[in-house]
C-alpha cells in the first residue's frame, strides 16, 4: 500500500466515524421489525392474551395449564428448531415424523425381551443402534437430495412413507404389534427416564424435563446459526447454493449434516416420549413434520430459505401448543383446532412477509 | 525487481489444451493460456466466447472435460472452488456470487470465516469481520453505511465492489476478475485498475476479463483473445498496440465510437465524471510505465 492510499483510507475512515449523514436514526420498533423472530414473539403475546381473556374462567392462567402448554410445546419445539435450521439452509424434511415413530419403535424392538419378539439387547447398545439408524435415515435423505438434485420435498415425501412403513411393518413382523410397552421394566431405564422422560413438580403442576431440552436445543442452535462459521454457511446455502459453493462453502457436506441433525432431533423426541410414557407406537409423530414446518414459518423462517431464526421457530411451537391447549380448556370442540392452526399459519406468513419487506426497505 | 524477474520465468497457473463440454455444447476447445506471478493476463472476447467458462474452470467450479491444469508447474485437479481458494486462487464471478438476504460482512467472509476460541467451540469472529469489511470497502472508496445492511439492498456497483474487495482480500496467489468494472462508477473502476497494479507489484498473478480495451491495455502484460471457444490470438503488450487490440475485439470499433461519443458529451455537458475517466485511465497507465 502506498502512502497516498493509506492517507485515503484514513480520510474515509475519519469521514465514516461521525454519524453518517446517509443514515437516519430509526425507532426501536423499526429496528425490532428487522429481527425475524419478532412475528413469533408478538404471536406468543397475542395468543396468550387472547386466551387469558377468553378462557380466564376456564383457568387458562394457571400453573396446570402453563405446564400442559409447555409439555406439549417441548417435543414439537425440539423438532421445529432442527427443521428451522434445515429450512434456513434451503431444504425441507417431510420425513421427521416418520423417523420419530421409527426411532421409538426401534428402541422398543431392540430392548424388548425375546419372549415378546424383541431382540433383548442391553439398553445402552439399543439406544446407540437406534440413534445410528436415525442418523442413517438423515444421511440417506441428505445424500439422495444432493446426488439427485431433486427437490428435498419430493425425496423426503418418499422418506415419510418409507420410514412410517418400516415403523409399522418391522414391529408387526417381529412382535405382532404396533404398540410396545414395558420400557420401565428394562434394566437401566430409570437413569434414561431421569434425564429425558421425568417431570418436575412445581407449584402443584408437573413440568416435563423435555422443556429443558427444548430450551437447550433452541439456545445451542441459535448460537451455531448466529455465531459460527457453520451458521454463516447455512444462511449462505439457503440464500444461493451455487454462489455459496463458488465462494468455498462445502455445500453438500453441510446439507447432509443438516438432514442428519433433523433426524437426530426426531430421535431425541422419540427417546423423550418412550422414556416419558414407557411405550412406543408406530403411529407416533404422524403429521408432526407439518406442524414443525408451521412452527418454523410462524417463527419467521422463509419458505424459500436463507432467512429466519431458530428461537422464532421454538416460539412458533409454543404458539401452536397454546392454541391447542387453549381450545381444550375453553371447551371448544377440538374439531375446530385445525381451522385455527391453518388460519394462524396463513396470518403468520402474511405478517412475516410484510415485516421482512418493510425491514428491507428501511 | 530482481526476485520477480526470476519468478516470471515460471508460470504460476497454466492450462494446456483445455476443453470443456456441456452435453453437446462445446464451450471451450483446446484452450491454452497461462499467467506468471506479478503479471496480468487479459482475457478478451465476444459475448459467449467462453471467457467465464474458462475462469470457472480455473477456479474449480467446473472440471475440465479434457486437457491439463497446472498450478506452480504441478498438475492439479480441483473438486470444488474451496480447494482452489485454499491454494490462494480467488475469483470475482460475473454474477458476483453474493447472497442478497445476507449482510455485507457475512457475504464478505462467506466460506472463509475467521474464527476465535478453542476448537470444539470456535466462534465466527464477528467484530473482526465487520472491521475488515468496513476497512476493505473504504479502500475501494466506498464508505458503507452499516456493515449489517443486506447485500440485496446495495446498489449494483456497491455490490460489485464488495465482491472485488473480497477477492482481493483472499486472493493470495492468483486473482481472477470476470468483468469487474462492468457496473462501476468512474472512480471505482479506477480503483479496480489500481488494485490490479498493486496485486501485480505483490507478485500475484492476475487474470482480468473485460470488454473494455481501454481498461485492459494499461494494466495488461498479456492478451489472450477467445473466439467461439478457441484461442484466436495471444499477444504480449509489445506485440500489439492499443489500436489493434481495440479493433481485434469483436465490437471494438463500436466501443471506440461510443467512448468518443462519451468524451464529446463530457465536453458539451461539462461532466466532470466523464472527464475524470480519461484522467484516471491515463494515471493508471502512467503508474505502469514507471
Ligand atoms: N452450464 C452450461 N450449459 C450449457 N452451455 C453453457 C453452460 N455454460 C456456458 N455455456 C455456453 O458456453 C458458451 C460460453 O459461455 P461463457 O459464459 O463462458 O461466455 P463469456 O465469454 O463469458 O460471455 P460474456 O462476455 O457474455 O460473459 C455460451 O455459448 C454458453 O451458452
Ligand atoms: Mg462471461
Amino acid at each position: 500500500m502506498t502512502e497516498t492510499d493509506r492517507k485515503e483510507v484514513e480520510e474515509t475512515r475519519q469521514e465514516a466515524a461521525p454519524a453518517d449523514e446517509r443514515v437516519r436514526q430509526v425507532g426501536l420498533g423499526a429496528r425490532l421489525a428487522g429481527k425475524p423472530a419478532i412475528g413469533a414473539v408478538l404471536a406468543v403475546i397475542i395468543v396468550w392474551v387472547l386466551f387469558a381473556v377468553v378462557a380466564f374462567d376456564n383457568n387458562f392462567v394457571s400453573m396446570a395449564t402453563t405446564a400442559a402448554i409447555l409439555n406439549r410445546a417441548a417435543p414439537l419445539g425440539i423438532l421445529a428448531v432442527a427443521v428451522a435450521l434445515l429450512m434456513i439452509g434451503g431444504e425441507f424434511d417431510l420425513s421427521v415424523g416418520s423417523v420419530l415413530g421409527f426411532s421409538g419403535m426401534a428402541i422398543m424392538v431392540l430392548v424388548s425381551p425375546s419372549a415378546a419378539g424383541g431382540l433383548a439387547l442391553p439398553l445402552g447398545l439399543a439406544l446407540l443402534i437406534a440413534l445410528g439408524l436415525a442418523v442413517l435415515a438423515g444421511f440417506l435423505n441428505g445424500v439422495l437430495v444432493q446426488t439427485t438434485k431433486l427437490p428435498s420435498f419430493i425425496i423426503t415425501l418418499g422418506g415419510l412413507f418409507v420410514f412410517r412403513g418400516l415403523a409399522i411393518a418391522i414391529p408387526r413382523t417381529m412382535t405382532n404389534r404396533t404398540q410396545l410397552g414395558g420400557f420401565d421394566d428394562i434394566p437401566g431405564s430409570g437413569a434414561v427416564t431421569d434425564v429425558f422422560g421425568a417431570s418436575i413438580g412445581l407449584g402443584g403442576a408437573n413440568f416435563d424435563i423435555s422443556i429443558l431440552w427444548w430450551v437447550a436445543f433452541a439456545v445451542s442452535a441459535a448460537l451455531v446459526l448466529g455465531r459460527t462459521r457453520f451458521g454463516n454457511w447455512i444462511f449462505g446455502v439457503g440464500g444461493d447454493q451455487d454462489a455459496s459453493r463458488n465462494v468455498g462453502v462445502p455445500v453438500s457436506g453441510l446439507k447432509v449434516a443438516l438432514f442428519i441433525f433433523t433426524a437426530f432431533a426426531a430421535f431425541s423426541v422419540a427417546l423423550i416420549q418412550v422414556s416419558g410414557t414407557g411405550t412406543a407406537d408406530s403411529l407416533r409423530g404422524t403429521l408432526i413434520e407439518l406442524q414443525a414446518i408451521i412452527a418454523a414459518v410462524v417463527g419467521g423462517v422463509l419458505l424459500t430459505g436463507g432467512y429466519g431464526s431458530v428461537v422464532g421457530a421454538a416460539l412458533g411451537a409454543l404458539v401452536f401448543s397454546m392454541v391447542q391447549q387453549g381450545i381444550i380448556v375453553t371447551g371448544i370442540d377440538g374439531d375446530w383446532f385445525q381451522v385455527f392452526v391453518g388460519g394462524i399459519l396463513v396470518l403468520a406468513v402474511i405478517f412475516n412477509n410484510a415485516i421482512r419487506k418493510r425491514a428491507q426497505r428501511r | 525487481m530482481s526476485d520477480t524477474a526470476t519468478l516470471t520465468d515460471g508460470r504460476l497457473l497454466e492450462v494446456r489444451d483445455l476443453s470443456k463440454y456441456f452435453g453437446n455444447v462445446i464451450a471451450l476447445q483446446d484452450v491454452s493460456m497461462f499467467v506468471r506471478p506479478g503479471e496480468v493476463t487479459c482475457l478478451l472476447g465476444d459475448n459467449g466466447a467462453g471467457k467465464s467458462t474458462l475462469i470457472k474452470t480455473l477456479s474449480g467450479v467446473h472440471k475440465p472435460s479434457a486437457g491439463e491444469y497446472l498450478f506452480e508447474g504441478e498438475l492439479v485437479e480441483f473438486n470444488s472452488p474451496r480447494e482452489a481458494l485454499a491454494m490462494g486462487i480467488a475469483t470475482v464471478y460475473q454474477d458476483l456470487a453474493m447472497i442478497p438476504l445476507m449482510s455485507i460482512w457475512r457475504n464478505f467472509f462467506l466460506g472463509s470465516e475467521p474464527t476465535k476460541g478453542v476448537p470444539p467451540i470456535r466462534r465466527f469472529d464477528i467484530d473482526h469481520a465487520k472491521d475488515v469489511t468496513r476497512e476493505e470497502m473504504a479502500k475501494m472508496g466506498i464508505d458503507i453505511r452499516d456493515p449489517d445492511q443486506p447485500v440485496g439492498t446495495l446498489s449494483g456497483g456497491e455490490r460489485q465492489s464488495v465482491a472485488i474487495a473480497r477477492a482481493v482480500y483472499f486472493g493470495a496467489r492468483v486473482l481472477i476478475l470476470d468483468e469487474p468494472t462492468a457496473s462501476l462508477g468512474v472512480k471505482q473502476a479506477g480503483v479496480v485498475l489500481k488494485y490490479i497494479l498493486q496485486a501485480k507489484k505483490r507478485g500475484i498473478g492476475v487474470i482480468f476479463i473485460t470488454h473494455n480495451p481501454h481498461h485492459a491495455y494499461p494494466v495488461g502484460d498479456h492478451f489472450v483473445i477467445l473466439r467461439r471457444g478457441q484461442v484466436s490470438g495471444d499477444y504480449t503488450k509489445e506485440e500489439i498496440p492499443l489500436e489493434q487490440l481495440v479493433s481485434m475485439m469483436a465490437g471494438g470499433a463500436d466501443l471506440e465510437a461510443l467512448s468518443h461519443e462519451l468524451q464529446s458529451a463530457a465536453v458539451e455537458e461539462h461532466d466532470e465524471a466523464l472527464a475524470a475517466l480519461a484522467h484516471d485511465v491515463e494515471e493508471v497507465g502512467g503508474d505502469h510505465r514507471e
